[in-house]
């Protein structure tokens, strides 16, 4: 039996958590409409296709889909979130229908022909993400010319 | 998690309060998804750096999905084993409708009532070093196992989407797999295994 609720707890031992503090934060404002700006998914839900490598305990690399992708399985190593949501609907986690919904409607310009996934458990000073794995990502958007990045935590 | 946010301080944020693991709130749900991304894309209009907190709330529903369990077969077998046996067909049917299964980290669908043979001996009191687990490590064969019952259940269960948390509650309350999970974590944290080695064998609030 459970002792209260498992996402009270797991908000409290975040909140607990030492993080790293940035002293002054990127901001990059919007250079064109959203109408004409490609938008591009990175997920920390350890998502991958099964014929990728699957994520390894504490990996800090990362997974990239196609935009056509959809069979996909979250690889994550905690047991402490709900895993069913993606199971049922990959768009709760990794929202791929809804952009390209999006891009139909005119509402983004475009859905970026890659997506990615880094796995959300981490070392806690995040080092070789910050200064390694996630400029490498980051490299990748830019050369699919990507505007718009939406990160969806898990 | 919206305490991290705060320390963090991202250049542009929308806090959700959903349930763990469904940061766009509900399956099925493309028009709370739909709204949630047009709350996210109306930061880029934002001058500086900017946390905003979506106005719904989602609270997981920590209560057992309702999923019928296959009666004894075997009464020989430890009860998680033929329990396990017993889900193989509305696994197998999960598999055949999706295409896909989370499934394999370290252990098949084959080999679940294998480990489930060996988590219950450590319950019972046997020695981890003395029992081999297949697979090897313990988080992942948990994983599998879990991943196993849930695309059994989801498979076996009707009526609306599972809340969060809904069918976690399932197994580690109602299914004799949960139970026996849990009784090894505690056996093998009795028996001063390594501390990852039995902590992250179920959710930490366990």
């Amino acid at each position: 039996m459970s002792i209260g609720g498992g996402d009270a707890a797991m908000r409290a031992f975040g909140a607990k958590q030492e993080v790293p503090i940035f002293d002054d934060p990127s901001f990059t404002p919007l250079s064109k409409p959203l109408s004409e700006a490609r938008v591009a998914i990175v997920t920390s839900a350890a998502l991958h296709r099964p014929d990728q490598d699957r994520f390894a305990s504490a990996d800090t690399g990362f997974r990239a889909f196609d935009r056509t992708d959809r069979d996909m399985v979250m690889g994550h190593w905690s047991p402490n979130f709900d895993h069913t949501g993606f199971q049922l609907d990959l768009n709760v986690v990794y929202p791929i229908d809804r952009l390209e919904e999006l891009a139909a409607d005119g509402v983004i310009g475009d859905v970026a022909p890659r997506h990615f996934a880094f796995a959300g458990n981490q070392p806690d000073t995040v080092s070789e993400l910050r200064l390694d794995t996630g400029p490498a990502c980051a490299q990748q958007l830019l050369a699919d010319a990507v505007d718009v990045v939406v990160l969806t935590p898990v | 998690m919206k305490e991290v946010v705060d320390k963090m301080a991202p250049p542009r944020a929308l806090y959700c309060e959903f349930p763990l693991g469904r940061p766009l709130g509900r399956p099925g749900d493309a028009a709370l998804q739909r709204h949630v991304l047009q709350q996210s894309f109306d930061l880029l209009n934002a001058d500086s750096a900017t946390l905003q907190t979506y106005p719904e709330i989602i609270e997981s529903e920590e209560v057992p999905l309702s999923c019928s369990i296959p009666p004894r077969f075997d009464a020989s077998l430890p009860p998680a084993v033929d329990e396990a046996r017993g889900l193989r067909a509305a696994y197998d049917r999960s598999l055949d409708a999706r295409g896909i299964t989370a499934v394999g980290r370290v252990i098949d669908a084959e080999t679940v009532p294998e480990a489930l043979n060996v988590l219950h001996q450590w319950g019972e009191g046997a020695a981890w070093t003395d029992v081999a687990l297949p697979g090897q490590n313990t988080i992942a064969v948990c994983h599998d196992i879990r991943a196993y019952y849930t695309e059994a259940a989801l498979e076996l269960a009707t009526g609306p989407a599972p809340g969060g948390r809904s069918v976690e509650a399932w197994f580690y309350d109602e299914t004799e797999a949960g139970k026996t999970v849990m009784a090894a974590r505690a056996a093998l944290q009795g028996q001063e295994a390594p501390f990852p080695f039995w902590f992250y064998m179920a959710p930490g609030h366990r």
